[in-house]
C-alpha cells in the first residue's frame, strides 16, 4: 500500500488534471440522481406507477441535465487525455479511495486506474455517448417516461466508466454488472409490453451464465495469484506456467463471461432480441460501448491471455465463426434494426479475432471504429424509425416501422440521413478510405500473420495445428466480409433506394429528422470517415502511421510481443504480403457490394403484409438457423419442466409445503392425538402416571 | 424418636399411596389422601420436637386444608353420585381429552 | 419429659402405637366395605394422635381427635351412608391381582426411597438450635408454643387459611346444593 501511494506520488500525472478522474464517472451519477428523483417526482404528480401519455412534464430540465453531465464528462476526459498525451507516462495512474473489501488475504480497494486502455475507452464511451444523448433529445422527448429513460442512461455511463477505470477486476466487474443492469432495464424500457420485458429477461439470464464464467476466473485468479488487481496480476502473471492448465482455465473462463457480455456463439442469442429498446439504446449499449466491454477485458487480461495460447485461439476461433454466423443471419433479416444487431454480433467476433491472435491493438482499434459507423448505422436507423412512426402516426396506420419492406426511397425524403448511412456502410463494409477498412484489415491482417509465426501457431487446438485454426479464422473473417458488404449494401437499397413502399398517405408525411438528431449523425459521420487516421499502416506514403499502436504499446507491447514471438522489428510481415492482403480485402468489400447492386431488385419488393415467405435455406437464415428454437427445446423447456415438475411440485409442493410446513403441522397434530389417548379420563391411570413421576423425581434425587 | 417416626410416616405414607392404586370408590381414595397427609403431619411433629414449633403451625394448617378438601371433596363427590348412580371412579371419566 | 422419666413405658407405648398405626391403616386400604374402612382409618388417626402426645405436642394431639377423627371423618362416614354405599357392586372395588402386586411393589420402591432420603442430613439453614421447642413449651405452655409463631410469622397463613375455608364453605354449598332441575 505504501509503495503504490510512492509509486503514485512519483507519477508524471500526479497534480494535474488527471486527479479529477473520479469525477468521470461522478458526473453521470448526478445526471442519474437528479433525472430519477425528477421520474419519481413525475410519478407522484401523476399518482400513478403507470405514465401518462404524452411529453412529461419535467421533460425540459430532463433535456438539459441529462446531455450536460456527458458533455462535462466528455470535455474532462479530453483534459485528462491532453494531460496524459503530455505525461510520457509507462506505468498506470492508480488512485485508491477506499478500501472496499479488506477481508484477510483479500485486500480490495474501491481504486480507479488510468492508462492508455482505459483513456481510448472513456474517450468511445464519453464521445460517443454524448453524441446519443444529444440524439436522444429529440428520439425520446415525446415520450411520457422521458426522464426514466435519461435516468438509465446517465446511471449506464456510470457503470460503463467504472467497468473501464476500476484498477482491479472486481471493481470491474461491479461495471460489468451495472452495465447488465441498465442494458435490462432499457431494453425492457417499454415493460408493458410483454416482448420487451420478455427480451430484457433474455438479456439477464444470458449475460449471467457468463458472469458465472467471470467470477470462476476470478475465484482461480484469486486462489492461485492471491491479488486481484491489475497491477498484482500483471506482476504475478509471467510466473505462471506457460500455457498451463491454471491460466487457460482461467482465461476461458473469462472468455466465457465475454461471450455473454459481447454476445458471442453461443450466447449471442440476447442482443437480437435487445433491439427492442429504443433505438439510441441499442446504438450506445448494444452496438458502441457495453457489448464491447467483453474486448476490452481481454485487452485488460492482455498479460494472462498471453500466457495461454489455447486459449487465444478458441477466442479467435469462436469470433471468426461468430463473425460469419451471424453475418449469414443479416443476410435475411427484414427488420432494420435485427440487420444491424446481426451486424455487430458479427463485428464483434471481428474484434475478438483481433484480441484473441494476440493483436490487442487491432482488437482495440476495431472497436473503435466499429463504435463510429455502427453507433452512426443505429442512429440513422432510429431517425429513420422516427420518420416512418412520426408518418404512420399522422395516418394513423399500425405498421411495422421497424420493417424495410415498408420503406424504400426513402433518400428523396431524408437525403442527408441517407448520405451518412452510406458512408457507415462503405466503412463497415470495408471500403478504403473509411475507418473500417483499415481496423477490419488490421485483424485480418493480424490472424494471417499470426498463422505463420506466433505462440498460437505453435499451440494445438484438439489436436488441430494453431496455424491451420487461425487460416480458417482469416478465411472466415475474409468470408465475413464479404457477407458484410452484401447485407450492408441490400439494407441501404431497400431503405434508401428504389420505390416508397410506405403508402401514398405517408409518403407527405417522411422528413428528415430535426437538427438535434441530425447533428450527432453528422459527428458520427465524420468520425466513421476519418477514424482509420488513428492507425494507419506502415506502407501508407502520408499521414501518421500506428498511432494507436504507440500509444497503447505500453499496455499490451508486451504480450502482444509475446504472443508475436517478435523481437525488435522481426515478425512483421513484408510490405509486399502486406499490400496483397489490402488488396485481397479490397476485391472482397468491393466484390459484395457490387453483387448486392447486382442482385438484388428493391423495386420488386412488396410491402410486409404482402410479401412471400422465404423458402428453403432463405427460410432457415431468416428464422435465424432456429437457434432459439434450438435453445428453447434444450434448455429453457428442460428448466420449465425442472422448476414445475421437480422444483415446484416435488420441492416446494413436496418437500416444503408437503413434509415441512404440513408435516410439521401433522407432527404437532400426532403428538397431541398421542397425547390426548394418554388422558384416558379415569383417575385411576393419573394416579399411576402421577406416581411414576414422583418416583423418578425421587430416584432422581436418591441416586444423585 | 425422630428415625422412628419418619419411619411410621414413611410406612403410613406409602400405604396410602398404594391405597390410592388400588382402589376404585372415590371416597375411600379420599380417605387414602388423607392418610397421607396424616403421615406427613407426623414427620412434621416429629421434626417439631427437635427443631422448634414452627411444625405444629404446619400442622395446623395441612390440617385446615384437609378440611377444606374434605368439604368441596366430598361435595363434588355427592354431585358425581347423583349424576351417575356411582362413586366407581373405573366409570368416571369425565376428564377425557 | 416423658421420655426422660419413664424410658421403657415410653419406648413401649411409642412402638405400641406405631404398630396400631401401621396395622390398622394396611386394615383401611384392604376392607372392601367403605364404613370399615373409614373406622380403620378413624383407629389410625387415634393412633396417631397418641403418638402426637408421645412427641410433646399435646395441642396437635387434641386436634387430631377433633378435627379429624371427629370432624372430617364423621363428615366422611356421613357422605357414605348418604349415599348408601353400603351396596354389594358398590363393595366390590378393588382392583385385580396385577394392579395390586404392581402396587405393592412401587409402594416398596417409593419406601425406600423415602427412607434413603430421610437418611440424608438435613441443610444447616433449615435447623433451629436444640432444645428450642422444649424451651418453648416451658416458657409458653403447649398452646402458647405453637400460638406465639402462628400469630407472628405465620399470620398471613393463618388468615389465608381463613380465606380458605370460607371458599370451602362456599364451594361445598354450591356443589352439594340440589339444581332446581334435579328437584323437579
Amino acid at each position: 500500500m505504501m509503495l503504490l501511494q510512492v509509486a503514485s506520488q512519483a507519477h508524471p500525472l500526479s497534480g494535474t488534471v488527471a486527479e479529477w478522474v473520479w469525477l468521470l464517472p461522478v458526473l453521470p451519477l448526478l445526471g442519474f440522481v437528479i433525472n430519477g428523483g425528477l421520474a419519481l417526482l413525475g410519478l407522484r404528480a401523476n399518482g400513478d406507477a403507470r405514465p401518462a401519455a404524452g411529453r412529461h412534464t419535467y421533460a425540459g430540465i430532463v433535456s438539459v441535465v441529462g446531455p450536460l453531465v456527458l458533455v462535462l464528462s466528455f470535455a474532462l476526459a479530453v483534459a485528462i487525455f491532453g494531460a496524459m498525451r503530455g505525461a510520457h507516462m509507462e506505468a498506470p495512474f492508480i488512485r485508491n479511495y477506499f478500501d472496499w473489501m479488506p477481508v484477510g488475504d483479500l485486500q480490495i480497494g474501491a481504486a480507479l486506474q488510468l492508462d492508455q486502455l482505459a483513456m481510448v475507452m472513456v474517450l468511445v464511451i464519453t464521445g460517443i455517448g454524448m453524441l446519443i444523448h444529444i440524439f436522444s433529445v429529440g428520439y425520446m422527448r415525446d415520450d411520457p417516461g422521458y426522464p426514466r429513460y435519461f435516468a438509465y442512461l446517465n446511471l449506464f455511463v456510470f457503470f460503463m466508466l467504472v467497468l473501464v477505470l476500476g484498477a482491479n477486476y472486481p471493481v470491474l466487474f461491479v461495471g460489468w454488472e451495472g452495465v447488465g443492469l441498465c442494458s435490462y432495464l432499457l431494453i425492457g424500457f417499454w415493460f408493458s409490453d410483454k416482448v420487451n420485458a420478455d427480451a430484457g429477461k433474455k438479456a439477464f439470464i444470458v449475460n449471467r451464465i457468463g458472469d458465472f464464467g467471470f467470477l470462476i476466473a476470478m475465484f482461480l485468479l484469486f486462489a492461485h495469484v492471491g491479488v486481484l488487481d491489475f497491477r498484482g496480476v500483471e506482476a504475478a502473471a509471467p510466473s505462471l506456467a506457460f500455457g498451463g492448465w491454471l491460466v487457460t482455465a482461467i482465461c476461458l473462463f473469462m472468455f466465457l463471461g465475454c461471450a455473454g457480455k459481447s454476445a458471442q456463439i453461443p450466447l449471442y442469442v440476447w442482443l437480437p432480441d435487445a433491439m427492442a429498446g429504443p433505438t439510441p439504446v441499442s446504438a450506445l449499449i448494444h452496438a458502441a460501448t457495453m457489448v464491447t466491454a467483453g474486448v476490452y477485458l481481454v485487452a485488460r487480461s492482455a498479460f494472462l491471455f498471453s500466457m495461454a495460447p489455447v486459449a487465444g485461439l478458441v477466442v479467435a476461433l469462436i469470433g471468426g465463426l461468430t463473425a460469419i454466423f451471424a453475418a449469414t443471419i443479416g443476410l435475411k433479416q427484414w427488420d432494420i434494426k435485427k440487420v444491424l444487431a446481426y451486424s455487430t454480433v458479427s463485428q464483434l467476433g471481428y474484434m475478438f479475432i483481433g484480441v484473441g491472435v494476440g493483436a490487442y491493438t487491432a482488437g482495440i482499434f476495431h472497436l473503435v471504429t466499429h463504435a463510429f459507423f455502427k453507433g452512426l448505422l443505429f442512429l440513422g436507423a432510429g431517425s429513420v424509425i422516427y420518420a416512418m412512426h412520426a408518418a404512420y402516426h399522422h395516418t394513423h396506420r399500425h405498421e411495422d416501422a421497424q420493417d424495410m419492406r415498408n420503406m424504400g426511397g426513402m433518400r428523396r425524403f431524408m437525403p442527408l440521413t441517407w448520405v451518412l448511412m452510406w458512408i457507415a456502410t462503405l466503412a463497415i463494409a470495408g471500403i478504403p478510405p473509411f475507418s473500417g477498412f483499415f481496423s477490419k484489415d488490421e485483424v485480418l491482417a493480424a490472424a494471417f500473420t499470426r498463422a505463420g509465426q506466433s505462440t498460437l501457431a505453435d499451440a494445438y487446438l484438439f489436436g488441430v495445428p494453431g496455424g491451420t485454426v487461425l487460416y480458417l479464422v482469416y478465411v472466415l473473417g475474409l468470408a465475413s466480409a464479404l457477407l458484410t458488404a452484401i447485407y450492408m449494401t441490400r439494407m441501404m437499397l431497400y431503405t434508401f433506394h428504389g420505390s416508397n413502399r410506405t403508402g401514398e398517405g405517408e409518403q407527405q408525411h417522411l422528413r428528415e429528422a430535426p437538427w438535434v438528431m441530425t447533428g450527432p449523425l453528422v459527428a458520427l459521420g465524420v468520425g466513421s470517415a476519418f477514424a482509420g487516421w488513428l492507425n494507419l499502416p506502415a506502407i501508407l506514403p502520408l499521414g501518421p502511421r500506428h498511432t494507436l499502436d504507440h500509444w497503447l504499446e505500453p499496455v499490451v507491447g508486451a504480450p502482444t510481443a509475446l504472443t508475436a514471438q517478435a523481437t525488435a522489428g522481426g515478425g512483421e510481415h513484408s510490405a509486399g504480403m502486406e499490400i496483397t492482403l489490402i488488396l485481397i480485402a479490397i476485391l472482397v468489400a468491393v466484390g459484395g457490394i457490387v453483387y448486392a447492386f447486382a442482385r438484388l431488385k428493391p423495386e420488386r419488393l412488396v410491402p410486409k403484409a404482402d410479401s412471400p415467405e422465404d423458402e428453403g435455406f432463405g427460410l432457415v437464415l431468416a428464422n435465424k438457423y432456429y437457434v432459439d428454437e434450438v435453445y428453447d427445446a434444450a434448455f429453457v423447456t428442460p428448466t420449465y419442466q425442472l422448476s414445475r415438475i421437480f422444483l415446484w411440485k416435488g420441492v416446494d409442493t413436496g418437500l416444503i409445503d408437503g413434509l415441512m410446513v404440513n408435516g410439521t403441522s401433522a407432527l404437532a397434530r400426532g403428538l397431541g392425538w398421542v397425547g390426548s389417548r394418554l388422558q384416558t379420563g379415569a383417575t385411576g391411570t393419573y394416579a399411576w402416571v402421577l406416581v411414576a413421576g414422583v418416583l423418578a423425581v425421587l430416584g432422581a434425587v436418591t441416586l444423585r | 424418636m425422630l428415625a422412628e417416626s419418619l419411619a411410621i410416616s414413611a410406612v403410613l405414607f406409602t400405604i396410602g399411596v398404594v391405597g390410592v392404586l388400588i382402589r376404585r370408590n372415590a371416597i375411600i381414595i379420599f380417605m387414602c389422601v388423607e392418610l397421607m397427609l396424616n403421615a406427613v403431619n407426623l414427620s412434621f411433629v416429629a421434626f417439631s420436637r427437635y427443631y422448634g414449633a414452627e411444625g405444629q403451625v404446619f400442622v395446623l394448617l395441612v390440617m385446615t386444608v384437609a378440611a377444606a378438601e374434605a368439604a368441596v371433596g366430598l361435595a363434588i363427590i355427592i354431585s358425581i353420585f347423583r349424576h351417575r348412580q356411582t362413586v366407581n371412579l373405573q366409570n368416571i371419566n369425565l376428564l377425557k381429552g | 419429659m416423658m421420655q426422660e422419666q419413664f424410658p421403657l413405658f415410653y419406648t413401649f407405648h411409642f412402638y405400641f402405637f406405631g404398630v396400631v398405626a401401621i396395622a390398622s391403616a394396611l386394615a383401611f386400604v384392604t376392607r372392601k366395605s367403605p364404613v370399615v374402612a373409614a373406622l380403620w382409618l378413624v383407629n389410625t388417626l387415634f393412633a396417631l394422635s397418641a403418638l402426637y402426645v408421645l412427641l410433646d405436642a399435646q395441642f396437635i394431639a387434641a386436634m387430631q381427635v377433633l378435627v379429624y377423627a371427629g370432624a372430617i371423618m364423621v363428615v366422611f362416614l356421613f357422605v357414605v351412608m348418604l349415599l348408601n354405599l353400603g351396596h354389594p357392586s358398590e363393595i366390590a372395588d378393588a382392583r385385580g391381582k396385577w394392579p395390586v402386586f404392581v402396587a405393592s411393589l412401587v409402594g416398596i420402591v417409593l419406601l425406600a426411597q423415602i427412607m434413603a432420603i430421610s437418611r440424608s442430613r438435613v441443610p444447616g439453614t433449615m435447623r433451629l438450635p436444640k432444645g428450642l421447642a422444649a424451651g418453648d413449651m416451658e416458657k409458653y405452655g403447649a398452646v402458647g408454643a405453637v400460638a406465639r409463631p402462628l400469630f407472628n410469622e405465620y399470620l398471613l397463613a393463618f388468615e389465608l387459611t381463613s380465606i380458605l375455608l370460607l371458599v370451602a364453605i362456599a364451594g361445598a354449598v354450591v356443589l352439594g346444593r340440589r339444581r332446581s332441575a334435579d328437584a323437579r
